[in-house]
């Protein structure tokens, strides 16, 4: 089943935070989430196709027509750092 | 190299093996395309414009937004399918590609996966006057990242930088994904490959394929392998080459490295190499921990696409003349040597613009001559784009006609050209200003050719004795005294009939 | 209090009676009746909803945000532009869930990490009420991201059940759904992606409808799971469900996977359900049901004869998977859809980020609350490599299994029947130490969404004091079907939706006042 070092995996991947006390705790319950989820397992499904599109529908585009975009104040006004006109983030390196 | 067919590599010196390697080069190519809008919102792709004017809830990601499709994005990318030929499947559907960066604000790009666009198709390209194949593997639609800005540092890269910036302008941008097979035998012929794929793309009107603007970009994946086997070797993977020139020479350096390890008995480590143009050498990315898991999965806001086989018919028959075509069309309808036609078919510009020539009323051998000589010289000179400039080919016609029936010879002719580059002129005009017209007129040339024999005397004396050839000297002299502007062939005659005498 | 009613709303006659007006009865279609016969303004009748929200909020807290003066400024507006401001919908106040963006309107989506976000433009679905011309009232309080069958997973504050405030009103809309039933607002719009409107809805003993997939737009409802996710009505009867309905459903070339119904939505009149074939599946009934849900249950499926109604058990095999699937699939879709959340853009973001790693992690493992968290791993797990076709692939044939069934049983009857959740509204704190357990109060509800049918629940009566819901599921763009057989069933099962607004103590919300009246 899942184990501590998946959850760490798993919470590096989703870039996720996760205190020590936090990742046994949540092992546990992923695991008995996952234990739970097994029961798909019972099933015979090699010639089911999946539905990925409830819909029965094919074909939805737009034309290539330009609408407005946003003001460039209100595009920035929920950033919580601006720096030169643009969204800043702290160093990538 | 040896030759760019089989790229047969010589071992090193020093090594005690004596075999020879070949490389295996395969590409992937990503495209912007020119649409007025964004892959999947309706905001305006546009250059250069101040940060952050062009975005929208859609682009920006914002909570509760959802991507709608760009009709014409599919179209684009259809066209450039089926000039590589490809077979546009019935149906094809979008998915999430997961992973974290700044310059992706939903945290996963829209992409193609298992279900893409096209398959299985090939590119036809010369390299010296060769004609090769490569088979692509497939041509998919996903969404470009946003322009990420480094600050701080002294390089602009990411490294040493104290934060960065980000720009949602180009978020969002329609871009084509072309996957090559490992087809390609030479880092020459990459570099050949590239060019031509992007002449084809820029003349199906679908991108600009500006580089500086990074409209084309692309990795190249390349490994070793013994000459003549069938077996592919590891592969590294090649980015950040901005041009050409550079990846020719990120290859050229790669290859060797390559070669050095297998032939100690090393292996190739499955890695991303970054190319640094100015020590010319390619050395590992700092590796992130992980490879990227992205865990794809069909994009449940986007329903499937289903290509109607009419729609492709249609597209098939309005594709713009593609280059293997047009060379084709250059040997039969004009006469040209495949060479010839292949120097000029190759890029719809030139075609375009050798075709004018020839329609102004020149005939296919010297329009082809001054097109891929003087004006394709020029052309290379200035970095100019065929068609552009002021030497159009109505012009460029007007000379050739003039060179043709002798009012300049061909010699003098080259210098109208040069005059008519400088001085933004036309051909007349320029031949009237430095008096480049020929002289053909026998009167006036009989003068000067009476006096070049008798200032020759022991020449003449050599000719009449029975060496002919000594005419070429008189010819010379008669040019020289003319200012270069007698006519050779009745200079020749009357020089004839004057040391026959 | 007043004598239970079958039909709603004392009505009024004048100005001076004004005071007589049952925020806790009043429905869409009267109050809609009293403003076009001018008894009374929309400026009025805001104020009758606002009052109570004074009176009650203190006790309920369906809202996270009450926009007070915008209701009060805009009713009168509404009031002096009568002439221009016609519609159905003109001047009747609503709530609106808090996961559906609203221009100008903070919205949070009950997770700290939103906590500030101000939407730059407005859902859809919201937006179409509005140019109708309601009045809205306020935000309303869900499970955070709309994970959660409860309100307890929201970051802001528990939602109290107005039948008894020690019990949860469900989730994930629960805040909409007490606010309904404690007469808060006149209506509202929620979402569900599990059962997050009906089970709520029957909880609290109010109308609650999920439409078929599609039918609603979801461009601006916070995505939780794109493939089940839909806007739907929270009312105090089914005319109302379909009222507002009417004026939420349409294709909106924003969202791709909408589409327009075939039909347009009817205003039910009927009273008799002679010749309707209503399966019963075995497999719900199976599903660990208490037994005063039970008993409401069969009574309401004797009403169904009585009013001309065929009952016939039928089976949905793969019902026992469907859980399982949606705990795969939603987590999956939600791992995805909540990676946008990343303090770059807007929300919140950590103090001090040192690097961009920083920034992320801790701004989202701050941001996030337990149940967001454990959601987006398992979905992360399920999508990461090696386990695609063991968990995502899987569900994805569960879920064509599900389909199927559903598919197959309507081809023998018109609609199907089941309790809408197996129990009643529970003590707060009693499901929180154990996720599993909160998760099977959407074992009636979830088969639903996987398969992207319609379905409604309406109050069918009480057990222990507690509304128990009752669920019609219809085939896909059946919804006139199932509000015309739910409009009948209600006329006849006559349920009265003013809740008690008792305490029976022991429920872990720290607040034990006395009921209401």
């Amino acid at each position: 089943m899942i184990s501590e070092d998946d959850v760490r995996y798993v919470a590096k991947l989703a870039r996720l935070r996760i205190e020590q006390d936090e990742a046994a705790r949540m092992t546990g319950e992923l695991a008995r989430i996952l234990a739970h989820i097994d029961k798909m397992s019972e099933l015979e499904l090699a010639d089911v196709p999946p539905t990925a599109h409830v819909l029965d529908v094919v074909n939805v585009t737009r034309a290539d027509r330009e609408r407005p975009s946003l003001p460039r104040d209100e595009a920035l006004r929920n950033a919580p750092a601006v720096a030169d006109e643009c969204f800043r983030v702290p160093r990538m390196g | 190299m040896n030759s760019h067919r089989g790229g047969a590599v010589e071992p090193g010196t020093g090594g005690a093996s004596l075999r020879a390697w070949e490389p295996v080069i395969g590409l992937e190519m990503h495209v912007e395309l020119d649409t007025q809008t964004k892959m999947f919102c309706g905001c305006a792709v546009a250059k250069g414009d101040d940060p952050n004017t062009h975005t929208c809830p859609v682009c920006l990601a914002h909570p509760g937004a959802l991507p709608v499709v760009n009709r014409r994005a599919v179209e684009y990318a259809a066209r450039i399918a089926l000039a590589l030929h490809c077979t546009v499947q019935p149906r094809n559907i979008f998915h999430r590609k997961n992973y974290f960066y700044p310059d992706l604000p939903k945290a996963y790009q829209i992409s193609q996966y298992d279900e893409p666009l096209a398959t299985a198709g090939w590119f036809e390209y010369w390299v010296a006057g060769e004609n090769l194949r490569c088979r692509i593997n497939r041509v998919h639609m996903e969404e470009d990242a946003a322009k990420l800005i480094h600050a701080g540092g002294d390089t602009g890269r990411i490294a040493g930088s104290d934060y960065s910036m980000v720009d949602f302008n180009r978020g969002g941008t329609p871009l084509i994904e072309i996957v090559t097979e490992p087809d390609i035998p030479s880092p020459e012929a990459a570099r050949e490959f590239l060019q031509q794929l992007r002449n084809l793309v820029v003349e199906l009107g679908v991108s600009e394929c500006n580089m500086e603007e990074g409209q084309i970009r692309w990795d190249a994946n390349i490994s070793i392998r013994p000459e003549g086997s069938e077996d592919l070797g590891t592969r590294t993977e090649l980015k950040n080459m901005n041009s050409f020139r550079y990846l020719q020479q990120a290859l050229d350096a790669e290859i060797p490295r390559q070669i050095e390890i297998l032939e100690a008995g090393g292996t190739i480590d499955l890695e991303t190499l970054h190319f640094d143009p100015d020590t010319g050498t390619t050395t590992p990315l700092r590796s992130k921990e992980e490879a990227h898991d992205y865990r794809y999965f069909p994009e449940p806001d986007l329903v499937p696409l289903e290509i109607d086989p009419a729609w492709v018919e249609e597209l098939r028959a309005t594709q713009p003349e593609l280059p293997a075509a047009r060379v084709e069309r250059f040997t039969t309808v004009y006469g040209l040597s495949r060479a010839d036609a292949t120097v000029l078919g190759s890029s719809g510009a030139l075609a375009g613009f050798y075709e004018e020539v020839v329609a102004a009323g020149v005939g296919a051998k010297p329009a082809a001559n001054w097109t891929m000589g003087e004006y394709l010289a020029h052309l290379n000179a200035v970095g100019l784009e065929a068609g552009h400039g002021h030497v159009t080919a109505e012009r460029l016609a007007r000379l050739v006609k003039l060179v043709e029936e002798g009012t300049v010879s061909t010699s003098a002719g080259k210098e109208v050209f040069a005059h008519m580059i400088e001085e933004r002129d036309e051909p007349e005009a320029m031949i009237e200003k430095h008096g480049l017209g020929q002289i053909s007129d026998s009167a006036e040339l009989e003068a000067i050719v009476a006096e070049v024999v008798a200032a020759n005397p022991a020449q003449a004396e050599q000719y009449r004795g029975g060496k002919q050839q000594i005419i070429g000297f008189f010819v010379g002299q008669v040019m020289k005294a003319s200012g270069g502007r007698a006519n050779p062939k009745v200079v020749n005659d009357l020089l004839r009939r004057a040391l026959d005498a | 209090m007043p004598p239970p009613s079958p039909t709603s709303a004392s009505a009024c006659r004048g100005w001076a009676d004004v005071t007589a007006l049952d925020p806790l009865r009043l429905t869409a279609r009267d109050a809609k009746r009293l403003l076009v016969d001018g008894e009374i303004s929309s400026a009025e009748l805001a104020k009758v909803y606002l009052d109570q929200i004074g009176a009650v909020e203190s006790r309920v807290r369906a809202y996270i945000l009450v926009t007070a003066d915008n209701a009060a400024k805009y009713s009168t507006k509404v009031d002096r532009e009568m002439q221009a401001m016609r519609g159905p919908l003109a001047g009747l106040p609503i709530a609106v869930k808090d996961n559906m963006v609203t221009e100008g309107v903070t919205t949070t989506c009950a997770s700290k990490i939103l906590r500030n976000y101000q939407p730059v433009y407005t859902a859809t679905a919201v937006r179409q009420v509005w140019e109708d011309h309601v009045v809205m009232l306020g935000k309303t309080n869900l499970d955070e991201f709309a994970m959660g069958s409860s309100t307890e997973n929201s970051s802001y504050q528990v939602t109290a059940n107005p039948w008894d405030l020690s019990t949860v009103p469900g989730g994930s809309s629960g805040g909409s759904a007490a606010a309904v039933a404690a007469g808060e607002t006149l209506w509202a719009l929620g979402s569900d992606t599990g059962g997050s409107i009906r089970q709520p809805a029957a909880l609290c003993g109010i109308v609650g409808m999920k439409p078929t997939y599609g039918a609603v737009s979801r461009y601006g409802l916070i995505a939780f799971a794109s493939s089940l996710d839909q806007i739907g009505p929270l009312t105090r009867s089914v005319y109302d469900c379909a009222l507002l309905l009417q004026h939420i459903a349409g294709r909106d070339l924003r969202d791709s996977t909408s589409v327009e119904l075939p039909e347009p939505v009817a205003l039910p009149t009927a009273e008799r359900l002679d010749g309707l074939r209503v399966g019963v599946p075995s497999e719900y009934l199976a599903a660990g049901i208490e037994p005063g849900v039970r008993a409401r249950f069969d009574e309401t499926l004797a009403r169904v004869e009585e009013l001309g109604g065929a009952c016939v058990e039928i089976s949905l095999p793969h019902t026992e998977y469907a859980l399982p699937a949606y705990y795969i699939i939603a987590p999956a879709e939600a791992s995805a859809n909540l990676a946008r959340f990343d303090g770059v853009r807007y929300g919140y973001r950590c103090a001090d980020p040192v690097d961009l790693r920083d920034l992320y992690e801790r701004t989202r493992g701050e941001g996030f609350g337990p149940e967001v968290k454990r959601r987006i791993m398992i979905g992360t797990y399920a999508l990461s490599a090696g386990y695609y076709d063991a968990y995502y692939g899987r569900a994805q044939k569960v879920r064509t299994m599900v389909r199927r069934d559903f598919d197959r049983a309507f081809g023998d009857v018109d609609l199907i029947a089941s309790p809408t959740s197996p129990t009643v509204a529970f003590k707060a704190g009693s499901r929180t130490a154990d996720p599993l357990a909160m998760y099977v109060s959407d074992i009636c509800t979830i088969p639903v969404n996987l398969a992207g049918l319609p379905a409604i629940s309406i109050p069918c009566g009480l057990s222990d004091g507690l509304p128990v819901g009752f669920q019609l599921i219809g085939p896909a763009f059946s919804e006139n079907r199932i509000l015309s057989a739910a409009h009948a069933l209600e006329g006849t099962i006559g349920f009265d939706t003013a809740p008690a607004f008792r305490d029976s103590g022991a429920g872990d919300l720290g607040v034990g006042e006395e009921a209401a009246q």
